[in-house]
């Protein structure tokens, strides 16, 4: 058959043989079955995605391969053992088993078919016995029923793949280069997703793209802010583009749950988890980790939900999200996860455990990584009864060295809070009093980029206060704790430079339970959610003073632009009131306010790490002024033009009204007679009576008031 | 602008009206009882008895002397204002919500509820100069609409009746054929149920008021939307003043979901707009509850405002009210 045809070509054809092509309806031709005519249906990859779920209902039957080959007297023997070897794994349906046996001989085949109730239970038989020792010389091979076809079909040969020529992508960093030098964010109300500029100068959101049903759960950037990921029954599927939201890739992973990016977002991991066949099983979860670009999968982990639920607090139906967790800063060199008494790391150019072991850590609780290097600190309860302190250990990747470690005593709970470049840890630890009736909290500092790692502990003015929240300045050397007892807790800030930990400030009794640094740094909003109902602070931490106070009433979401120019607040659907979002600048103005019913998410498209060497922003910082001159001209002719569109429309407005109100004047004085006629002959109409009256009333106002002077 | 507090209902209010001159203010509640007050200060006046449900509506004629009442207890009243003695009793087999008199009170407008398998309608009946003439026929009635209708008032020289309600649909309809001449663009209209109508002064134009969280303002001849006024809670009430371009909306969180949150979630505020421009200029607070009825008084100086919580909100304007730039 022919190449595909261009619709160019089709023309050409159409013209050679003296047909109008606008008089032929497409939808009316009918291809004979099978044939396509070399064309490629748009809808190919969507059947492919179908099938991969269960062929023509054999989903279910698996064909087990290498069973020995017995005579008819021990069929029945052999029968036994297959089913009951299979009938651990699930519930084999009634004639399910199959053996087939030579007509003549008797003998068995050597293969035979099983039939699950479900094709979960298929999967997982075939994943378990696939390899299994029935004996030396019998190692099962099991597969899919709905495989042995595709197998089959293995040219004997092997063809090179053919190489296709290269197609050059889209600029999908297009957004950055915008004029206006703007950000995105996308939002999802209702059934829409859309993604927005903020085009904060003009004071409103300014639509780029917008889709129904673009998700069936929801929606996430990647870190660096090129995709959109979005996810569907089938799998979940990235978005991006120069100029609109096409889909770039899409990776099958059926009933897929949750995902999440690597750092550096080369990689995608997906998880979800199926309800056991057996209610007394637990649940069954599927991780896949596949290369964002290719969409390939570079690597699979199957199992029960308990080997993936170990340590962390449990998210998403026991298992703590992410699973897997990216160290090793942007490169996305490593990963790891936590599993019984180990921590697993993985490097990602081979996708396999380093040194193929795991690191054991007894009755580790919790790790984290450090945000730009390949280490990580973990944290081990105390144990026998507190014969065994607790500690927490630094790690190097790929050495698996232990860089530091320090024993902590009767110690309650631990929480690692990582500073965004790296260069400290702080860990929060919640000591029991001597009675152990209760806990009071206690820092460890961790300056890590400093030799030997040295430790320091500091303490908040009265340890007894509980601790709310704590936040690293991004980039910065400074961190916020809001810490009290009290309906109004106490804000302090703390900066760590030069040594030593030294307190900058307290701020008393404030409705705050949440604190949010500007990307940037130096500025941070206290926030109240939930039961202070949305009452937001501006503060600078540089001059120490508050910017401004304001309240996004009922808000449950606050996030920064990644520039740190702008605040968004949301109330999501969780209320069912005041569903919108605010958009704030950084000092706490309010720019515009946006109401969608049923709102549930807000996202701001995140930005790649700037290319300016610190030294280059250090020299902006310091020349602001002359950089600055030429956006306060724009902005200046901005406000300018605003004001001037506003007028104009009032004007416009306005005109529009006053016309629409002479023409019926005019009717409504043609009608007067009528309406006389109505009323019995009464002349006066309503409104003139009133205007007269209008003046009058307004005088005696006037003397009232004099009179009260007197 | 400290407002009068009125109480004398015993249960939520419905409706507001004042009369022709804006001496007079009537209310109607839950309770049974229709009240007269004073407009200027609040004094209440007299109360209107025999009513035996809820009374939704009433309208008072032109020269103050008629008040005709809708009730849940499936019948309308015409009283006399001054006596409060009943005139006449229109009984039907659903209860009456909206009443309306015409341009020269001959006519009346009064429309009922779909009740026991019985649709909603509008009557129309003729209002005898003489008590003693009045005959309880109907001269005209209009079905069609599906669910409650809400709101029934006079179109321009009584030739047509504009009706609203819970199918969120506006229709304007002949009142010589009885036809059905008009419905709104579904594209542009109401998405949920209109909770009230308000004509302005002059009768040329009318604002109404749904639970989409919206009131739209209409030419009455056309049905041409000319206005949209977005608000962030369900829209009961509706105003508009008839000084200057300023239209008010009441209503607030539904009462029953009322003592789930925080006051302040309810919004139960009276919110003040531009007509014109369609931007919120200003709002009231007082009412713990959603705010069910709102009325301009003629002479556009004071209105008021009648809750879920029972009391009527009479409220002067202070003198800076009438500064406001309208541009």
């Amino acid at each position: 058959m022919a190449d595909v045809m261009s619709m160019e070509d089709i023309r050409a054809e159409a013209a050679r043989l003296n047909i109008d092509l606008s008089s032929v309806d497409w939808n009316s031709i009918r291809l004979p079955p099978g044939e396509d005519f070399g064309i490629k249906s748009d809808d190919d990859d969507l059947n492919e995605e179908d099938s991969l779920e269960f062929d023509a209902g054999f989903g279910n039957i698996i064909v087990v391969d290498n069973l020995p080959v017995v005579p008819r007297e021990k069929f029945e023997k052999l029968e036994g053992v297959v089913r009951k070897i299979y009938s651990q794994i699930g519930v084999i349906k009634e004639n399910g088993l199959w053996m087939p046996v030579e007509e003549d001989t008797g003998k068995t085949r050597g293969y035979c078919f099983i039939e699950y109730n479900t094709p979960q239970e298929a999967e997982l038989a075939k994943e378990k016995t696939n390899g299994y020792k029935l004996d030396r010389a019998h190692i099962f091979a099991v597969n899919m029923f709905d495989e042995i076809e595709k197998f089959m079909k293995v040219p004997d040969e092997w063809a090179p793949p053919e190489i296709k020529p290269y197609t050059p992508g889209e600029n999908l960093q297009h957004w950055l280069t915008d004029e206006k030098g703007r950000d995105q964010f996308v939002i999802r109300a209702g059934s829409d997703t859309e993604v927005l500029w903020n085009d904060a100068r003009q004071v409103k959101a300014d639509p780029v793209y917008k889709r129904p049903f673009w998700t069936e759960s929801f929606v996430q950037w990647s870190p660096l802010g090129t995709y959109l990921a979005t996810v569907h029954r089938q799998g979940a599927a990235v978005w991006g583009g120069a100029t609109t939201f096409n889909r770039l890739m899409r990776y099958a992973h059926p009933q897929v749950k949750l995902i999440d990016f690597s750092p550096g977002e080369k990689y995608l991991v997906t998880y979800s988890s199926h309800e056991p066949s057996n209610p007394r099983d637990t649940h069954r979860v599927v991780l896949n980790i596949f290369d964002v670009r290719t969409g390939k999968v570079m690597r699979d982990f199957k199992g029960s939900a308990d080997e993936f639920a170990i340590g962390g607090t449990g998210g998403f139906t026991g298992v703590s999200w992410p699973v897997f967790r990216w160290g090793g800063g942007k490169e996305d060199k490593y990963f790891a996860r936590m599993g019984k008494n180990v921590i697993s790391v993985y490097e990602t150019e081979t996708f396999s455990l380093i040194d193929k072991k795991s690191i054991k850590v007894e009755n580790v609780m919790d790790f984290s990584w450090s945000p730009t290097d390949p280490i990580f600190a973990l944290f081990v309860p105390e144990l026998g009864g507190g014969n065994q302190p607790a500690r927490v250990s630094l790690f190097q990747i790929p050495s698996k060295e232990e860089l530091r470690q320090k024993n902590l005593f009767s110690v309650n709970d631990c929480k690692m809070y990582w500073q965004s470049n790296g260069e400290y840890l702080a860990v929060k630890v919640d000591r029991y009093t001597k009675t152990k009736k209760s806990t009071y909290t206690g820092f460890e500092l961790f300056r890590i980029k400093e030799r030997d790692i040295p430790i320091e502990v500091f303490e908040l003015d009265n340890k007894n206060d509980k601790v709310i929240a704590f936040a690293w300045e991004p980039k910065g050397h400074r961190f916020g704790v809001i810490h009290g007892d009290n309906p109004r807790p106490d804000v302090s800030f703390y900066s760590v430079k030069g040594g030593k930990v030294a307190k900058l400030v307290t701020l008393k009794q404030k409705q705050a339970n949440h604190l949010f640094w500007s990307p940037g740094g130096r500025f941070v909003i206290l926030a109240g959610l939930k039961g202070f109902n949305g009452q937001l602070e501006f503060y600078n931490v540089d001059e120490l003073e508050t910017m401004a106070t304001a309240e996004h009433f009922m808000a449950t979401d606050i996030e920064w632009d990644p520039t740190g120019r702008y605040v968004a607040t949301s109330v999501t659907s969780v209320h069912e009131m005041e569903n919108g979002f605010n958009i704030w600048s950084f000092n706490g103005k309010l720019l515009y306010r946006i109401l969608k019913d049923h709102f549930f998410q807000f996202l701001w498209r995140p930005r790649p790490p700037s290319f300016l060497s610190p030294e280059k922003e250090e020299e902006i910082m310091k020349n602001l002024k002359k950089y600055s001159k030429k956006y306060d001209v724009q902005d200046q002719d901005i406000s300018v033009l605003l004001s001037e569109q506003d007028r104009e429309k009032r004007k416009q407005l306005k005109e529009e009204w006053e016309r629409w109100v002479n023409e019926w004047k005019k009717h409504h004085e043609e009608e007067k007679m009528d309406r006389q006629m109505l009323r019995d002959g009464e002349a006066s109409d309503v409104e003139e009576e009133y205007e007269a009256k209008e003046i009058e009333v307004e005088e005696l106002l006037d003397v009232s008031e004099e009179v009260q002077d007197v | 602008m400290r407002p009068i507090l009125m109480k004398g209902h015993e249960r939520p209010l419905t409706f507001l009206k004042y009369n022709s001159d804006g001496d007079l203010l009537f209310s109607c509640a839950k309770d049974h009882t229709p009240t007269v007050w004073f407009a200027d200060n609040g004094e209440r006046l007299g109360t209107y008895r025999g009513h035996n449900g809820a009374v939704w509506c009433c309208d008072v004629s032109r020269d103050s002397t008629r008040l005709i009442t809708g009730s849940a207890d499936q019948s309308a009243k015409l009283w006399d204002v001054q006596s409060g003695a009943q005139l006449f009793t229109f009984n039907f087999d659903s209860p009456a919500r909206a009443v309306d008199f015409s341009v020269g009170d001959k006519l009346a407008v009064i429309t009922t509820d779909p009740f026991m398998g019985l649709t909603s309608a509008i009557h129309v009946k003729r209002i005898a100069a003489d008590p003693d003439d009045q005959v309880g026929e109907s001269v005209l009635v209009l079905k069609g609409p599906q669910g409650r209708i809400n709101r029934a008032v006079w179109g321009p020289l009584n030739k047509t009746i504009i009706s609203a309600g819970e199918d969120a649909v506006v229709r304007i309809w002949d009142t010589e054929t009885g036809k059905l001449l008009q419905e709104n663009d579904k594209e542009i209209g109401h998405k949920k149920t209109v909770t009230s109508l308000a004509k302005s002064t002059d009768g040329s134009h009318f604002l109404t008021g749904s639970l989409d969280k919206s009131a739209k303002l209409w030419d009455i001849r056309s049905l041409t939307l000319i206005k949209t006024y977005v608000t962030e809670r369900p829209v009961n009430a509706v105003a508009m003043s008839p000084l200057l371009n300023h239209v008010v909306l009441g209503g607030g969180q539904d009462a029953s979901a009322v003592t789930t949150t925080d006051h302040r979630a309810g919004k139960f505020e009276a919110k003040f707009y531009d007509k014109v421009l369609q931007e919120e200029i200003g709002g009231v607070k007082g009412h713990f509850g959603p705010i069910n009825a709102l009325a301009f008084n003629p002479d556009g100086k004071s209105f008021s405002s009648g809750g879920e919580d029972g009391y009527v909100r009479l409220h002067h304007f202070d003198p800076d009210y009438f500064k406001i730039p309208s541009i």
